[in-house]
């Protein structure tokens, strides 16, 4: 997969140079992480990575910076510590997007139930710290007749869904065709892939969490520790700007399931939604059910007098 | 060679002194040390050791940090009637005022350090070797500003001093167009920091064009007030003069600064109560508490207590002259700006959440340890550069003639070089 990227930034150029002098510092790293597992203290002296992993995660190069070769170790690395901290296999590609297709969500609030199979569906395929509970959707519990979010129902644990004279508003990631965090991350982390998505390298946040004040849907979580997965729980098929494990003091989001949507598979929260609610697609395909929503059904979408312009919109049946 | 001698000179009269000296020097060590022993373990943890959550993703670091980047650009108070107005008086302490630039700087950036997850990808930042998100990221501007207004800090007063160590007055047209350029970084730095928070449509709290003005009125009000009070303390331990002049004028200035940053509080309360929309349910939760959460309310009026009670003996003359009720008038301004800024700025922004969840911050233990680890070593910079800027302003540290370029006849018997022109 990693060979078929081709979306450089245009810091090339000076890439080259700066290639060549991490090169020669990983080699020296090489050579000393050797010496080190020769006496045996290396594993727990690296935080549970090896001195030689540690350093590489520690000069990995940004995404959009990375040769076909670099990434090919950034993923067996990413693969090597999965096992050394879960002790299990993962498989860890990276999937670019795919040519003239730009995703966009549209979700039936008359359909939704409150029933938060959502939530948890994406919990299980996105690796989500569980005991951190980090969550990419929240689903409000809404009075009828209003649309103030401020008088939401976050924690609503009532003996059955949907409670007479609520309604239901999941809100998840809008992925923003002008996203405000993509503006505010100091060091570029986080951007708009060409299918509209909007990724973080998890290698390359600092944490700073300014996106997470620039976010007007509240749609980023910070690793304030070490996420937590039972092993048996872990979800495998991982993605490098998707689900692959994180590690503390970065911010990660929804991602449409990078590591599905990009192969022409439903996001997890569509497939786990029992109502229907949830429509899923290819904004640039006259033929989608997507579009067909947009053009037949009256949608709306959130805080759209901030200019964010989401690519998610919710809609009735009415 | 010289200059490496005027290092080594300057570093030797900051490891001198009395026995209080040191006590002082050893408690700061050591309070710094305690707070850098609670930051490993912040570091092993992550920052869930911190009261911090997704719902409140600032809270008291980055309160100081803001609040410091205003204690820095209050120097150019000093700045300015030193260089622009030609003040002798004021020319007198200005480098200490510069010093304070310097400590407040880097107890700022280090603010930063503690509050970012992953400090160990801090040179992501650097531009061309990491990746550098400017023009675009307001914090890429801070990066920016800051270490910027570090360096003029640094190397305008090192030059003055490194002159005065040789005997020599410094060059003023070699100087005065870098001080020129540092007035305007000073009120840079915290606009720059002020829009950190206001260019935040999320956040309709911080999302006033007022926030920028507010940060300087206060900056202004605050900074004068440690100014003032560490001028004191250095008028008594030491030997160098401190000109009452320079006192009532930073009085004076912190006392329209106050008025006018208490009428911008004024003007917000009133256009957000008033109006009573949504966007006001911050500012209603932090004056008044919303459904029943009220974690800031004593908090923010305590601040308003205090800087009211600054501002009545600020205003009325014969309280402002009077050491006492000026000293009281200082520390409370200080604390009342201090908690304004910090506190009733930057966690009040986070609450409710975009979508209306009202959760509650408070800073635990480790982050008070490692602020007030932070604080002294910033007490510690200031102590020792103000140590050895006296020392050489008042030619007690000096060049010896064989190694001095310039020889100059009787030069350690010359008296207080900062009162020449």
């Amino acid at each position: 997969m990693s060979d078929e990227r081709d979306h450089y930034d245009g810091q090339v150029n000076f890439s080259h140079y700066r290639r060549k002098f991490l090169k020669g510092l990983a080699q020296v790293g090489l050579a000393g992480g050797v010496a080190a597992s020769a006496s045996g203290v290396a594993r727990a002296a690296w935080g549970g990575s090896t001195f030689q992993d540690a350093l590489g995660d520690f000069f990995q190069n940004h995404y959009q910076r990375m040769t076909p070769e670099e990434m090919k170790d950034a993923l067996a690395r990413i693969e090597r510590n999965a096992k050394r901290k879960f002790g299990v296999d993962i498989t860890c590609v990276d999937t670019p997007p795919i040519p003239g297709v730009v995703f966009g969500y549209a979700l039936n609030i008359s359909k939704c139930k409150g029933y938060r199979d959502c939530v948890y569906g994406c919990i299980r395929e996105n690796n989500q710290g569980r005991d951190s509970q980090v969550q990419y959707i929240r689903v409000l519990q809404m009075d009828k007749g209003s649309m103030n979010l401020e008088r939401s129902e976050h924690y609503y644990e009532p003996e059955s869904v949907p409670v007479p004279g609520k309604f239901y508003l999941p809100v998840q990631c809008m992925q923003c065709d002008n996203p405000p965090c993509v503006k505010a991350c100091p060091v570029g982390a986080t951007w708009k892939d060409p299918d509209g998505i909007v990724v973080i390298d998890y290698n390359w946040c600092i944490g700073c969490r300014f996106c997470m004040a620039a976010c007007p849907y509240w749609a980023r979580h910070f690793n304030w520790t070490d996420p937590q997965i039972p092993a048996e729980e872990l979800n495998r098929a991982t993605n490098y700007l998707g689900n692959r494990p994180r590690m503390k003091g970065v911010v990660e989001k929804c991602h449409f399931c990078t590591q599905r949507t990009r192969k022409g598979r439903q996001p997890a929260c569509m497939e786990a939604c029992p109502t229907g609610a949830r429509v899923f697609g290819n904004l640039l395909d006259p033929n989608s059910e997507i579009r067909y929503i947009l053009e037949h059904k009256t949608v709306f979408r959130l805080k759209e007098e901030l200019g964010t312009e989401p690519k998610f919109w919710y809609y009735t049946d009415a | 060679m010289t200059f490496f001698h005027f290092l080594r000179d300057g570093v030797r009269e900051m490891l001198r002194g009395p026995r209080a000296y040191w006590i002082w020097l050893g408690v700061l060590a050591a309070l710094f040390a305690f707070g850098a022993l609670n930051y490993f373990g912040q570091l092993r943890d992550g920052l869930v050791v911190t009261g911090m959550s997704d719902q409140v993703s600032w809270g008291f670091y980055i309160a100081n940090f803001a609040f410091l980047v205003g204690i820095a650009a209050a120097a150019v108070l000093l700045v300015i009637p030193a260089y622009i107005f030609y003040r002798k008086d004021v020319k007198a302490v200005v480098l200490l005022g510069e010093g304070m630039a310097v400590a407040a700087v880097i107890m700022a950036m280090l603010f930063v350090l503690v509050d970012i997850g992953r400090p160990d990808r801090a040179w992501h930042v650097i531009p061309f070797i990491g990746r550098f998100n400017f023009p675009s990221s307001l914090l890429a501007w801070d990066i920016v500003v800051l270490n910027g207004y570090l360096a003029l800090n640094v190397f305008v007063p090192m030059y003055v001093h490194y002159c005065h160590y040789r005997g020599q007055e410094p060059k003023l047209k070699l100087y005065f167009p870098v001080v020129v350029v540092a007035m305007f970084w000073a009120i840079s730095i915290h606009t720059v920091t002020a829009f950190l928070f206001s260019s935040n449509a999320a956040r309709p709290f911080w999302n006033v064009a007022l926030l920028g003005p507010r940060f300087i009125a206060s900056a202004f009000a605050s900074g004068p007030a440690l100014i003032i009070l560490t001028l004191q303390i250095i008028r008594k331990v030491t030997d160098y003069p401190v000109s009452q002049s320079v006192i009532d004028t930073l009085a004076l200035i912190m006392t329209v600064a106050m008025q006018i940053s208490l009428f911008f509080v004024g003007a917000e309360l009133f256009t957000d109560f008033y109006s009573e929309t949504n966007h006001a349910t911050s500012m209603h939760y932090l004056f008044l508490g919303l459904d029943g959460f009220s974690g800031l309310r004593p908090w923010i009026w305590l601040s308003v207590a205090l800087n009211l009670v600054a501002v009545t003996i600020l205003s009325i003359h014969p309280l402002r002259r009077r050491m006492l009720t000026l000293n009281i008038a200082c520390v409370c301004g200080f604390l009342g700006i201090w908690l304004d800024k910090g506190m009733g700025l930057v966690v009040p922004g986070f609450i409710p959440t975009p979508l209306g969840e009202i959760f509650e911050y408070a800073p635990t233990a480790t982050e008070l340890y490692i602020a007030i680890g932070i604080w002294a070593f910033g007490f510690l910079v200031f102590t020792l550069l103000a140590k050895a800027s006296i020392a050489i302003e008042l030619g007690k540290v000096r060049a010896r003639p064989d190694v001095s370029r310039k020889p100059i006849v009787g030069a350690p018997s010359i008296p207080a070089v900062a009162h020449r022109d």
